[in-house]
Parts: C-alpha cells; sequence; structure tokens
C-alpha cells in the first residue's frame, strides 16, 4: 500500500460522484481541445489553400462567397465572368500570372473544376498514378475524390449539373479519369479537374441537344493547357486567380477591377481574417462555456473533497493514530485531486479528438474533411496542466483541513 | 522498564486540572486504567499515545521522552512503537481488511510478513481480502486488534475495547488482547469503566476527577 493507492481506493470509493466530476471537467476540457485543434489545423489549411493566390477575380457579389468558392471550394460561385474581361485584365502589367477556373459541375458531391495545368503547380500536386489530361472529358482526380468513390485511372463516369449533389446528370459524355493525384491534405484532394474546355463542352451540349455525332468532333477539340483557353465565340469562365507582379499591384488592381469592370475582386487573406473575426464571437462565446464547465467542476471537486473530508474526519485521525503525519495527510489529498483532474484532463482530451473524428465522418465532402483529428498539439500539454491546476486549487482548503484536523478530538469524540 | 510517567497533569479548556496517578510498566505487562465516565482516562490514554501533550510532567517510553518529540517523528514513533485500539473500530471504508493493516505498515514505514497470522490468530483468516464494510461488528473490532499489533508494538493502548461486549466475547477479547501483547512482548494497557475486565487483570491505577 502506499499514498498513491489509498488515494485511488478513496475515489473509486464513491464512484458517482468522482465520475461526474471527471466528466464534467472532461466536457470544458473537450471544447477547449476541438477550439484548439480547429483553430490550428483549419487556420494552416485555410492558409495553404490560399497560397500563391494573391487575388481571385469573379462576378459582382459578396467577396466572402466568391473567395469560399472559388479558392476553398465550399460556397457556391457568384456568378460567371466572360471571358474576353479576363484576358483583358491578365495582360495587365500588374499581374504577374493567372489561372482560369469554370465551375458548375459535380460528381457524387465532388466539384468538377475546368482548369489548366497551372492549378496542378500552383498545389505542387504529384500523381499517384496515370497523368494529366491532354483531350477534353479527361479528368484527374484528387487522392480522397478517388478514395472516397473507389475510382482509379481508366475509370469512366457522369458528371451532374450544379455543384452539391442531386441535379441532373449530363448525359451525353462520360468523364475518364486519367491520372489520380497523392494526397496532400489540401483542397485538391477533393476536387475533379479538368479542362476548361471540358467544361464548356459538357453545357454545350445540354444546349444543342445534338446526338452521338457530335462527339466525334469533341474528340478533336483543342484544349489549353496553360494560361487562357481561346475561343471564337464568346465564352464565360467562372473566376480567375491572380498572383501579383508585385507590392503596387495590392494597392491597385482591386480598385481596378472593381471600379472599371464588370467583375469583383477580393483577396483571399483579407476575406479570410474577415471571416474568422466573424467567427471570433461564437469561438468566443463555446470557450466561455468551456471555462464555466472547468470552474463548476472545480467547485464540485472542492465541494466533493471537502464533504468527502466530514465523512472522513476518524479515518483521517486513525491514519494519524497509525503513523501517517500531517504532511502525508494533505499529499493524500492533493493527491486525490490531482489524480481526479488527470483523469479529466486526459478523458477531455480523448472526447475532444473523438468529437472531432465524429464530425468528420458525417462530413463526407466539405472543407472539415481536411483535418486530421488524431493530430496532437502541444498546446494540449497545457490542457493537462491546466486541468492540475484546477485540481491543485480545488483541494487547496480540504487537504489544509486535513492537515489540521487534531486527532485526539476525532478519536475520543466518540 | 517499558513505560514510566511521572507527575502527569492535563487541563481541558475551561476545566479542573486533572492530575494522574504515576504508572510503571515493564514488557508483556498488562495494566487496567479504571475510571467513571468523564474521569479523564481517555485523556490519559490520548497522552500516553501522543496525541496529546501534557501540561506537566513527563512520559518516559525505554528512557526517551515522548512529550519532546514533535510533528513528524512524533507521528512515526507512534505508527512504530504503539499501537491503539479505539472504543470504535474505525477501520478505513475504501481498503480490504489486509490492506487496513498493510496501511499501517506503510505509514510507520515499518514490514511485516506476519499479517497473516496475525488475521489467523484473531479468527480472521477467511476475511483477508474482504471489504471491511462486510464484517460484522465483532470481527471489525478484531480486525482494529489486528491493526494496533500489525506494527509489531511495544505498547499496546486500547480504549474501552469491551463496552459493548457481553460476558463471553469480554473475556475473550481481553484474553485476545493479553495473549498477542505477550506473544510480541508489548506491554498492554487497557482504558476502561467496566468492572469485569478487573477479575482478568489484576494491575490497576484509577483515574478520578479532583
Amino acid at each position: 500500500m502506499n499514498l498513491f493507492k489509498l488515494s485511488w481506493k478513496y475515489l473509486t470509493f464513491r464512484p458517482f460522484s468522482t465520475g461526474l466530476n471527471v466528466l464534467l471537467l472532461a466536457l470544458g476540457l473537450a471544447i477547449i481541445t476541438v477550439l484548439l485543434l480547429m483553430q490550428d489545423q483549419l487556420e494552416k489549411k485555410m492558409n495553404e489553400d490560399a497560397e500563391g493566390i494573391d487575388l481571385v477575380v469573379g462576378a459582382k457579389g459578396s467577396p466572402l462567397q466568391l473567395i469560399l468558392s472559388s479558392v476553398y471550394h465550399i460556397d457556391f460561385p457568384t456568378g460567371n465572368i466572360s471571358l474576353d474581361e479576363a484576358k483583358n485584365l491578365s495582360r495587365n502589367r500588374l499581374v504577374k500570372s493567372t489561372i482560369p477556373l469554370a465551375l458548375g459541375d459535380n460528381y457524387q458531391g465532388f466539384r468538377i473544376v475546368g482548369t489548366n495545368l497551372d492549378y496542378l503547380e500552383l498545389y505542387k500536386t504529384e500523381f499517384e498514378t496515370g497523368q494529366a489530361w491532354a483531350k477534353p472529358f479527361e479528368v484527374v482526380l484528387g487522392a480522397e475524390v478517388a478514395q472516397k468513390l473507389g475510382l482509379k485511372t481508366g475509370d469512366q463516369f457522369l458528371g451532374s449539373h450544379g455543384i452539391s449533389e442531386g441535379s441532373h446528370d449530363h448525359d451525353a459524355n462520360y468523364f475518364v479519369v486519367t491520372g489520380v493525384l497523392k494526397p496532400k491534405g489540401n483542397v485538391v484532394d477533393r476536387l475533379i479537374l479538368t479542362s476548361i474546355e471540358s467544361v464548356w463542352l459538357t453545357h454545350e451540349e445540354e444546349e444543342e441537344e445534338e446526338g452521338a455525332e457530335h462527339s466525334e468532333e469533341l474528340e478533336s477539340t483543342e484544349i489549353t493547357l496553360h494560361g487562357l483557353p481561346s475561343s471564337d465565340s464568346p465564352k464565360e469562365i467562372t473566376t480567375l486567380l491572380i498572383q501579383y507582379r508585385n507590392p503596387m499591384a495590392a494597392i491597385q488592381l482591386p480598385r481596378l477591377v472593381n471600379a472599371r469592370t464588370n467583375m469583383q475582386a477580393a483577396s483571399p487573406t483579407f476575406e479570410m481574417s474577415r471571416l474568422f473575426e466573424l467567427l471570433g464571437v461564437g469561438i468566443s462565446m463555446l470557450k466561455g462555456l468551456a471555462f464555466v464547465l472547468i470552474g463548476i467542476s472545480g467547485i464540485g471537486i472542492f465541494i466533493a473533497l471537502y464533504n468527502s473530508l466530514k465523512d472522513r474526519k476518524y479515518d483521517l485521525a486513525i491514519l494519524r493514530a497509525i503513523g501517517a503525519s500531517r504532511f502525508q495527510l494533505l499529499q493524500m489529498i492533493f493527491l486525490e485531486g490531482i489524480l481526479l483532474t488527470f483523469f479529466g484532463a486526459i478523458l477531455g482530451i480523448l472526447i475532444g479528438h473523438g468529437f472531432l473524428d465524429l464530425i468528420i465522418r458525417q462530413n463526407q465532402t466539405g472543407v472539415m474533411t481536411s483535418i486530421q483529428p488524431w493530430i496532437f498539439l502541444k498546446a494540449e500539454l497545457w490542457i493537462v496542466v491546466y486541468a492540475l491546476m484546477v485540481g491543485v486549487l480545488a483541494s487547496l482548503i480540504p487537504a489544509f483541513t486535513a492537515y489540521q484536523t487534531s486527532i485526539a478530538k476525532q478519536l475520543t469524540k466518540a | 522498564m517499558l513505560l514510566k510517567t511521572s507527575d502527569l497533569a492535563f487541563t481541558h479548556p475551561g476545566q479542573k486540572t486533572i492530575q494522574f496517578e504515576n504508572i510503571q510498566l515493564e514488557s508483556g505487562e498488562s495494566l487496567l486504567i479504571l475510571g467513571k465516565s468523564g474521569s479523564g482516562k481517555t485523556t490519559l490514554l490520548n497522552l500516553l499515545a501522543g496525541l496529546a501533550k501534557p501540561d506537566k510532567g513527563e512520559i518516559l517510553m525505554e528512557g526517551l521522552e515522548l512529550s519532546k518529540l514533535t510533528g513528524q517523528k512524533l507521528d512515526l514513533f507512534r505508527g512504530q512503537n504503539i499501537g491503539i485500539v479505539f472504543q470504535k473500530p474505525h477501520l478505513l471504508a475504501p481498503l480490504s481488511v489486509i490492506e487496513n493493516l498493510k496501511m499501517a505498515n506503510f505509514f510507520s514505514k515499518k514490514r511485516n510478513n506476519k499479517l497473516s497470522q496475525i488475521l489467523e490468530d484473531l479468527g480472521l483468516a477467511q476475511k483477508k481480502n474482504a471489504s471491511v464494510l462486510t464484517l460484522s461488528e465483532g470481527e471489525a473490532q478484531r480486525v482494529s486488534i489486528a491493526r494496533a499489533l500489525a506494527n509489531e508494538p511495544k505498547l499496546i493502548l486500547a480504549d474501552e475495547p469491551t463496552s459493548s461486549l457481553d460476558d463471553e466475547n469480554t473475556l475473550k477479547v481481553i484474553k485476545l488482547l493479553q495473549d498477542q501483547a505477550k506473544k510480541i512482548g508489548a506491554g498492554l494497557i487497557i482504558v476502561t469503566h467496566d468492572q469485569r475486565v478487573k477479575n482478568h487483570i489484576s494491575k490497576f491505577i484509577e483515574v478520578k476527577a479532583s
């Protein structure tokens, strides 16, 4: 027997009171864990996804929506812009490079993005199997798309109209998978990438309602692998991702686009910090709730220890009578508080990670999927430290009471 | 000489000072401390156990002055050398019978591999791993005696061990205490108002509130 075992026995002797306190503390700490993980990973992911994109130009509307739809591929696009206008802009001397995006279709909830090979280079993607598209209707799958849909190089599928699941299929043309990308942990993982022309052709098909003879013609269509596609007829794209040539561009270019064209320019950095500011209210409310829970559990532990001391006055006196020192009793009570909060902390961290895991499992295609629920952060060590501090604080008064118990009085009162 | 007291006096706050008769006890010897309820016999036991400090006088155990020890040293000395049987068993409820005994070993930093033997002597061999909550009153009292013996003390102090027992069991408990004390060569002091005990132990002192 030792002090540790004795404290443990006393804790497990009142399992409900102990369990309730551990659970309360764990819930508070779980919320903090989830917030920590989300904040760390989401912000990191968001920054990673937006790297190399200085400005997004699209149809007028909400700038935040524009960023969410074309950088993170979560929200709906604001509309289309004319290819000619996009071309004019890309020739501006402040623009270093541009990548066009054409959105509008999906396959089982995963977005089909028409773009060029620059997009792959932007995210420094590598191929797991196969290679990039070279003809219309050839697509490259992000790692997650391939894994969740069970598709591999050489497979075929029909896209559906709209960017979310459940709309009608484009039944005229099958997409052919030419390559699957290696997992990168960023937005590309959950995209189906193809050429702009593929997206155009899918939609022209629909409008023209032409038969099979047309598809042979499609095969011969040239596709643009780099830069903006050229076309005789007026065409549209959804957005243009822009990289600045110099810092001056950051000041001049957005103003130029917003004031002089029918298009809208939005900066991912600016919009994201605005979004986090908006979310900040919710996050601080959750944090507040977590601290209230932790506070209550601290008080709960204090009351539990203090009440148990009333029942245990004799026990404490007996311990002294069989040779325990005051200091050992003090240690014993502290040990109980610390053990309690330690288990609370471990449980809280596990609940937090488990909860995140659950959310991610529920959320098949969203931005949450790129979050790793079982990554452990250094900050979580602080959660343990923090919990132990609650334990020490809560056992301060009970431990001191135990320290001061007069044995003679207790034992002879009976 | 195991225990020797001289001119002990103690004053409870707001009460008259109690003067105690001098005690002299050899190892293996038994002594009764008799007195009416409230006469101060438990106070004397507390003084002898080092649970309270006398206002006057001194207690010598094997030549060591008990009242000079303080704090942790006193606690350790008590744990190692004095076994106390309280009026009520006061066992540690979360622990099993054997764990209660081992606890005594832990706090007094002593090792004793005869714990099972002690339990057997007291007829508790079957209950070794039972929770103390499952014990009958008589068993609980025997466990508390076993705990007092666990550190093989030099002095055993028992506070009213027979107050709630019938004649037959009184005899048994007194015999048990005497036998066990003899076995480990300890002095035995029983504090009681129970006149029946006098029939078994002849040497006694009386505490009277003056």
